[in-house]
């Protein structure tokens, strides 16, 4: 249709001059029959705001999804969501105004093939572009008054915290306790260590200390290798921090009940980023005495069966095998490595699961034999990347592994 | 003191050519319009591809632990999808209409340095080529778009080498557009056309040359610092021997934060031009709309740490920047009040480009409300690295930006083409890619926070993430059958016989519509003088002594006769040296991965390029 020649002259009286910024008499009119009914406007109105609705409790009531950081359960990530439902009201109101004043206009002020007008040739109003600055600005500034004051709330690190260092490797973390009245009662009572499961007492405050170190088999002696970034994140307990070859950032956070909470590596880092897991278990203060107990202890040494030839196997005895302590650690005995994870309490309850998370440590209550064997018999075959080697174990001495390592309780 | 007599005359080594009809003269050309056609041609193109990748990955991940893709592959693949959806498809596809549409909306006859022009588009060209030939010699770039060191660094696979020498030659080539770009609008308008009776579409054509020209400095220097750890031992980012990690981040946001300025203003200023158009009135305060463009240019070099907020920056930084990141969401803010007072009291008629400005503006608010919610920064440690930052940019990249350009193509397309793409088919792909666009990205607001991290090749069925995940995916096909829709439409149309009915079809107000359909290759026949913004519309319509518009009678328009000959009309020659010039740095590119010799001869087939340049006579013999 060509339109330069359809248009109607408009009757509405116009400004004066051409290049006037005048507002125009429109605002009367807008209030009255916007879409030939007021039906309409609630209905489309209600509909979008079921919408939002059904989509604010999908993510919030979605109690079984481990990662919800709509689902806390300690005061940081409390604090965090509560910033977050802070803004979404302002945010759902600007969307409700501006969406469905797009979609209003939109309706409005459609052409409608019996009539053909050129609307007023408006350039402009003032009044209007100050008022819609200064609105916007109005807001976000309440807006960051929460959000600065709790950035300086989370950056404190409390004294009295309980210092807990994690350590990132490509790919699986590792927890090492550093408080003094953290250290095992043998050797030369070095700090607790642990991987893949940080347990740690609820209702107590913990400052973790995040350090990238890099491990693995290419490692040479002082100079960690493969240190990548990573990000350590907790989702129900608290937001992530990423972890900083060379740097060491914080995350002070607490869990207010006994529980499992996921978490996994948030930074991009090489090959099986989307495999570095973790688990924060929180035990109540009973149970968490009897883990430290038995965690500052050794684990106990097999002295028959299948369970002693895999310890032999693992430390070398007989000048058979050995490999295994260049780069892990078995407190009480002389495996020391740091570049893997530490072996000690492989087989404790709270150890739920290993190579980075990766595979359960038991199924149903049982030792998950099977995962351990596929993975000792070739790492790189479950998880592409893997840096512990394939030392083309035969699978009597992968049986004896298995039963060495799931009898450190 | 030299007279004409002493100036030495040009010598060329090879004839310059003289042909613009041919497939030979698109390797010669330096006609800003064919230039744009390669630029869309090419930009599209690599959509389709990044496209088929982002299939890919919304196929691994439609299922938790998929093994449809490899860690490998896919870590492959999704970054691939982000340096081609940014760099090979969005930035050549706005570089398309800035160089087919910038000259003709200002009154000129092509752009300050044609040459430069030509290079500027076989740089990027080629340098996209050199990136994808990673694929078959070693493995392409893994490490992300965003390519972090230590890892980008210490990966022994050979990608991400070829990801900074191939960002290097890209990034050359957006600098050279840059510069001319930004000369041409500064120096070439046409008489009478102020800087504020420009079209809003120049205005932040001109922002974005500005934050090319301050941005890619930036990241070259990361690059170069990024290839000399990679390849000769040097520990930038090597925390190890004294270098440190944030360095890169640093560098690397100081570039990419303007960078998504660089992505979203074009489609801005195309936004600009639709809306009036099609409510049949001016844009509502147009000043406001172009200094808040300004504004956004200048802030934006102000918030790159936003991306850094978990990194340990410590209170101060996070929240110094926190609150310049709510400060840029004003002037956007601003934008879009403006565009919905142009829209109202209008008479607006919904073809096509009209359905996806909308779109594209309706799309962009939600993008922008989630990145507001980034800027509350104790939730962002939450939201950072998760599906709920992948779907925020994915509401203003694909939301605002690629319907801006799809909007763009329909309402240029008849301009360009001398036809108009099928309406019916129009509408049938914006509503296909409207829905399928928000099932795939609006669920990802909620698997972020449901907690799914970005950047992994699975997910355990135990985390809850699989039905969004699935949903997700098949709104991912959904925008793929909608690109069917177009590509289909676009062939169907360019089948039909080239010429229009009606050369003005949307009742335009810029000056690239005084031209014919094509346009001719020398623009205009004479150079219009310029009274007012929106120049052309004010020729169509003047108004009676009561401010009413009435419509000038044809014969008293200034519409230009299309016969197609220039007679006294001075216009550049094409030239094979842009051409030869650009083959080299790939070249030189190759050698640094392989052989020093091919360095070498990589620099010498560039300089001779730039000397045949140089020297090339001005006119064919």
């Amino acid at each position: 249709m060509d339109r330069r020649l359809a248009h109607v002259r408009e009757v509405t009286p116009v400004a004066q001059k051409a290049g006037d910024t005048v507002a125009r008499t429109c605002a009367p009119r807008a209030g009255a029959k916007l879409l030939g009914g007021r039906r309409t406007v609630r209905r489309t109105r209600w509909w979008i705001l079921a919408l939002l609705a059904l989509t604010l409790l999908l993510v919030a009531c979605s109690k079984t999804a481990p990662q919800n950081t709509m689902n806390p359960h300690g005061p940081t990530a409390q604090t965090e969501k509560n910033l977050l439902v802070l803004v979404l009201w302002p945010a759902a109101a600007v969307f409700l105004v501006v969406e469905g004043g797009i979609l209003l206009i939109s309706i409005r002020f459609r052409h409608r093939k019996d009539r053909d007008r050129m609307p007023p040739q408006i350039h402009g109003n003032t009044r209007l572009e100050i008022g819609w600055t200064i609105a916007p600005a109005i807001v976000l500034a309440v807006i960051m008054v929460p959000t600065v004051s709790t950035i300086w709330q989370l950056a404190r690190q409390p004294a009295d915290a309980m210092q807990i260092t994690v350590e990132g490797y490509q790919w699986w973390w590792g927890f090492r306790y550093t408080d003094p009245d953290m250290a095992v009662n043998y050797g030369d009572h070095d700090a607790i260590v642990t991987a893949d499961v940080l347990v740690i007492p609820t209702g107590r405050t913990i400052d973790l200390s995040l350090t990238s170190l890099g491990g693995g088999a290419h490692s040479t002696a002082g100079v960690p290798d493969h240190q990548v970034i990573h990000s350590f994140w907790a989702p129900q307990l608290f937001g992530k921090q990423d972890v900083i070859p060379g740097e060491t950032n914080h995350i002070v956070f607490s869990a207010d009940d006994p529980g499992i909470y996921s978490g996994q590596c948030a930074e991009f880092c090489g090959l099986q980023h989307g495999k570095m897991k973790f688990r924060i278990r929180a035990l109540d203060e009973a149970d968490w005495q009897r883990w430290v107990a038995n965690e500052k202890s050794p684990s106990v040494q097999p002295n028959d069966g299948l369970a002693q030839q895999g310890m032999d196997l693992f430390l070398g005895v007989n000048g058979v095998g050995g490999q295994c302590i260049q780069c892990h650690a078995v407190g009480g005995t002389d495996a020391a490595g740091t570049a893997a994870p530490n072996l000690t309490h492989f087989a404790a309850a709270t150890h739920e699961c290993f190579a980075g998370c990766d595979f359960e440590s038991f199924l149903n209550g049982n030792p998950n034999a099977a995962d351990l064997k596929a993975w000792l018999a070739d790492p790189n075959a479950v998880k592409l990347g893997a840096k512990m080697p394939d030392y083309g174990l035969t699978e009597q001495q992968i049986d004896a592994l298995v039963a060495y390592l799931y009898s450190l309780t | 003191m030299a007279t004409a007599a002493s100036v030495p005359a040009p010598r060329g080594i090879i004839r310059r050519p003289t042909a613009t009809t041919g497939w030979l003269s698109w390797f010669t050309t330096i006609d800003h319009k064919k230039i744009g056609l390669l630029y869309g041609f090419s930009a599209f193109a690599l959509f389709i591809i990044g496209g088929l990748e982002a299939l890919l990955i919304r196929a691994q991940l439609a299922k938790p632990d998929n093994t449809l893709l490899n860690a490998d592959q896919y870590n492959q693949i999704f970054t691939m999808h982000g340096l081609t959806m940014i760099f090979l498809f969005v930035m050549p596809m706005s570089a398309a209409f800035f160089n087919y549409m910038i000259p003709l909306m200002i009154g000129a006859r092509d752009v300050a340095f044609p040459r430069l022009n030509a290079f500027s588009y076989w740089v990027f060209l080629l340098g996209g080529l050199f990136l994808y030939s990673s694929w078959f010699l070693g493995g392409a770039p893994n490490g992300g778009w965003f390519g972090y060191p230590p890892n980008s660094t210490t990966d022994p696979t050979i990608g991400m080498t070829f990801y900074a020498l191939g960002l290097i030659i890209t990034g050359l080539a957006s600098s050279a557009g840059a510069i001319n770009l930004a000369v041409t609008v500064v120096n070439m308008r046409a008489p009478g056309m102020t800087l504020f009776r420009m079209p809003v579409f120049v205005w932040m054509g001109l922002v974005v040359q500005f934050l090319l020209v301050f941005a890619l400095p930036i990241i070259t220097v990361a690059l170069f610092e990024m290839l000399f750890d990679r390849r000769w031992g040097t520990h930038f980012f090597d925390p190890t021997a004294g270098g440190r990690p944030l360095l890169w981040q640093n560098l690397f946001w100081l570039f990419a934060h303007p960078e998504v300025y660089i992505l979203i203003l074009p489609a801005f200023g195309i936004i600009s031009e639709i809306l009036p158009v099609f409510s049949r009135k001016p844009l509502f305060g147009y000043q406001f709309v172009v200094f808040s463009g300004i504004a956004i240019g200048f802030i934006g070099f102000g918030v790159w740490a936003h991306h850094m907020f978990a990194v340990g920056l410590g209170p101060v930084a996070n929240t110094a920047f926190g609150i310049t990141t709510a400060i840029i969401a004003v002037p956007t803010g601003i934008k879009i009040f403006n565009w919905m007072g142009t829209m109202y009291g209008g008479d607006i008629h919904f073809d096509t480009p009209m359905l996806m400005a909308v779109g594209a503006v309706a799309m962009f608010v939600i993008g922008g409300l989630s990145g507001v919610t980034h800027a509350v920064v104790p939730s962002d440690y939450q939201q950072t690295d998760t599906y709920y930052v992948v779907a925020h940019f994915h509401y203003v990249l694909f939301g605002g930006a690629v319907f801006g350009l799809f909007g763009g193509v329909f309402y240029w397309w008849p301009k360009i083409f001398a036809r108009q793409l099928d309406e019916r088919w129009g509408k049938v792909q914006f509503w296909i890619m409207l829905i399928g666009f928000n099932l795939t990205f609006g669920p990802m607001h909620i698997l972020g926070l449901g907690g799914m991290i970005r950047r992994e090749y699975t997910y355990p069925a135990s985390l809850g993430l699989t039905f969004w995940n699935q949903v997700s995916t098949v709104g991912a096909y959904l925008i793929a059958l909608s690109t069917l829709v177009f590509v289909v439409n676009a062939v169907k149309t360019q089948r039909t016989a080239k010429g229009l009915a009606n050369e003005d079809p949307w009742d335009a107000r810029t000056l690239e519509w005084t031209t014919s359909c094509p346009p001719p290759v020398y623009n205009f026949e004479e150079i219009p003088v310029v009274h007012s913004i929106d120049e052309f519309w004010h020729r169509k319509y003047a108004e009676d002594k009561e401010g009413r518009l009435i419509r000038v009678p044809a014969g008293a328009s200034d519409h230009a006769a299309a016969d197609g000959h220039g007679g006294a009309i001075h216009l550049p020659t094409p030239s094979f040296w842009p051409l030869i010039a650009a083959v080299g740095l790939p070249t030189i590119a190759y050698g640094v991965l392989y052989s020093w010799w091919l360095v070498g001869a990589g620099a010498l087939v560039t300089v001779i390029g730039f000397m045949g340049w140089a020297m090339e006579p001005p006119v064919a013999e």
